[in-house]
């Protein structure tokens, strides 16, 4: 695929760098790496890396050291949906050493692997800041709390059925 | 019921519009203070109040208020750091979730004192629906010429930008916070110079926390010497508490920090007691980094005095026997937690959240993980336990910034207090695989109100 902003995805970069004074653009960069990682398929080949760097005109150095800093940006191919399962402490006691074994055990992967359909990828992260509402993981954009092994089946056939309206 | 200072209007229908917060008696304190204060007597009145950072440090906000400097011509900002990532910890999130509006009424008034036109929130990555809501919640107090150009024919101007971090722990620090928002690594500076002289783009800098923000409404509207005198001794006002952990009602609760941590955990009003009828075996009282505390410890104080819910009291004794109201986020261990684990976990925390400058914490971190990997795993040695301590001690107070600390503080914490629970996942390195150590093992047992 070709690693350029579309129109949209062209005029959401503008509205992110107006956000700063004159020369400082490159503060920019942590939600354009955001931007560019929706816009290309979930995950960041150097590819887009160095186009980001270029519409910041900044070095492409800049853009690695941060990209590989951050927790967030994917430098891997991932699946089409990301389960993000906290394993933190208060997530821990709560329960989510059970949850994590049986997503790996339904999707048949381990942790860092995606499923051979291509939809979904299990990454084991740290605190995501909801505690209270544990066990949780992120996927995507939304939170799902409170996971029992039944709304881990329900989340699994919910994306399964969009994908395939898709 | 406490006063409610800040949580008032959560349950109001529709609060997270303008209209609805506003009908209820929304941005009063910005017409105040931009029509009947000037930047002076805000900052007055945040000293008056007493009023401590709510992020986890706890450093008075009139006081952080009054470094800032004025050079000639060159432009000031406030940040409002929303990287809230501290373990146990996800009050800020209920706040900018449900009361945007509160937030931003906050910051405006808090510009206007700092003298900052263009005001950062700075977001954790992972809060991604959120900067969405701030957004909205901008737009209409922009609309209602609450932002923007002239704010009330004033003739101060403001605009509050919303950024998304990249996923780092380490950018809740305020320097590692603002090279993130220049757009590099989240690496802590070397401190002098603070911020308050040269932060965001070598700029005079304020950087505080949302709840702390927030605060400023009702001391606005209030005024200091009213706000302060809520709450007890330096712990002024009111604070919000994340509670967590096997407690049957998980969730934030706004405290004005005059109750027993006895009546938190146990009232209806707040945790409505453990989970399952179990007994109370830990807790740890303000976010992973501070001092885990026993039962006994947590109840009440070495003195035997109760232990109350405010930053002196908590802080009692020290870190030999007490610990901190941190960041506020509270989590409770029952009886069938296994100390090792949950140290584990926290250690791994750290590891992974160590941005790598300084080696101390840097390899530190990776050590105690590995070491208490070993332990849980039934792989350990007694040595284990000495060489834990003594690279904890070493990290402490060697580091740039406070990360060192925290990641030092839960291991030293957990050996300090639950000693006998190491040396006996040592001692049975197969049992321990299959059982925890039951509250009956301990020598002195734990105190647990009937």
């Amino acid at each position: 695929m070709a690693y350029i902003f579309n129109d949209t995805q062209m005029a959401e970069f503008k509205r992110l760098v107006a956000r700063y004074p004159e020369g400082k653009q490159k503060s920019a960069l942590l939600p354009v790496l955001h931007l560019a990682q929706e816009s290309f398929d979930g995950w960041l080949p150097t590819e887009a890396l160095d186009y980001v760097a270029s519409l910041l005109q900044i070095e492409p150095i800049e853009v690695y050291e941060v990209a590989t800093f951050y927790s967030m940006y994917n430098l891997k191919p991932v699946g089409k949906y990301v389960f993000e399962v906290c394993q933190t402490g208060p997530c821990m006691i709560s329960g989510s050493d059970s949850i994590i074994d049986y997503i790996k055990q339904v999707l048949s992967i381990q942790p860092g692997e995606t499923t051979k359909d291509g939809l979904f990828t299990l990454k084991l992260v740290e605190c995501l800041g909801a505690c209270g509402y544990a066990p949780m993981m992120q996927v995507g954009k939304i939170y799902k709390e409170h996971l029992t092994k039944e709304k881990v089946d329900a989340i699994i056939a919910e994306f399964r059925q969009a994908a395939n309206k898709n | 019921m406490g006063v409610k200072l800040l949580l008032e209007k959560a349950n109001v229908p529709g609060i997270r519009s303008f209209e609805v917060y506003r009908r209820e008696g929304g941005y009063r304190s910005v017409e105040k203070a931009l029509k009947e204060m000037n930047p002076e007597s805000i900052v007055e009145e945040v000293k008056k109040s007493g009023l401590r950072g709510r992020g986890g440090a706890g450093f008075p906000t009139g006081m952080k208020w009054s470094f800032i400097a004025k050079p000639e011509g060159v432009p000031r900002h406030l940040v409002c750091n929303a990287d809230e990532s501290e373990p146990g910890t996800f009050k800020d999130r209920y706040l900018m979730e449900f009361l945007p509006h509160l937030l931003i009424e906050g910051l405006i008034v808090s510009s206007f004192a700092l003298g900052s036109s263009d005001t950062y929130i700075y977001i954790r990555g992972e809060y991604a629906w959120i900067p969405d809501i701030l957004e909205e919640a901008i737009n209409e107090a922009k609309a209602a010429g609450f932002l923007g150009k002239n704010i009330l024919g004033t003739g101060f101007d403001c605009n509050i930008h919303v950024q998304r971090g990249g996923g780092a722990y380490i950018c809740g620090e305020e320097t590692a916070l603002i090279e993130s928002l220049e757009g590099k690594r989240g690496n802590p500076r070397i401190k002098p110079p603070f911020p308050a002289i040269q932060g965001l783009w070598m700029r005079p800098t304020v950087v505080n926390n949302v709840e702390t923000l927030a605060a400023i409404v009702p001391i606005i509207n209030m005024g200091g010497d009213e706000y302060a005198k809520i709450g007890v001794g330096r712990s002024t006002g009111t604070k919000l508490i994340s509670a967590c952990g096997n407690i049957n009602k998980p969730g934030v609760y706004e405290i004005d920090m005059t109750i027993s941590v006895e009546e938190f955990i146990y009232s209806d009003e707040y945790c409505g007691g453990i989970k399952g009828g179990k007994k109370l075996k830990a807790c740890i009282p303000g976010g992973s980094s501070v001092p885990i505390l026993p039962a006994n410890l947590l109840l009440k104080t070495a003195k035997g005095e109760t232990r109350y819910m405010n930053y002196e009291s908590l802080s009692d004794g020290g870190f030999a026997t007490g610990s901190m109201l941190g960041s506020g986020g509270f989590i409770v261990l029952d009886e069938d937690q296994c100390i090792v684990k949950n140290t584990l976990t926290l250690a791994r925390f750290y590891r992974h959240e160590s941005c790598g400058q300084c080696s101390p914490c840097r390899e530190g971190t990776g050590w105690m993980e590995k070491i208490l990997h070993k332990i849980e795993h039934g792989k350990g040695s007694m040595s284990d336990i000495d060489l834990l301590w003594d690279i904890q001690r070493k990290i402490e107070g060697n580091t740039i910034c406070p990360l060192g600390d925290a990641a030092a503080w839960p291991v030293a914490a957990a050996i300090r207090h639950f000693r006998d629970e190491f040396e006996w996942h040592i001692n049975n390195p197969e049992l321990s695989q299959t059982s925890n150590f039951g509250l009956q093992n301990y020598a002195d047992p734990i105190h647990v109100p009937a």
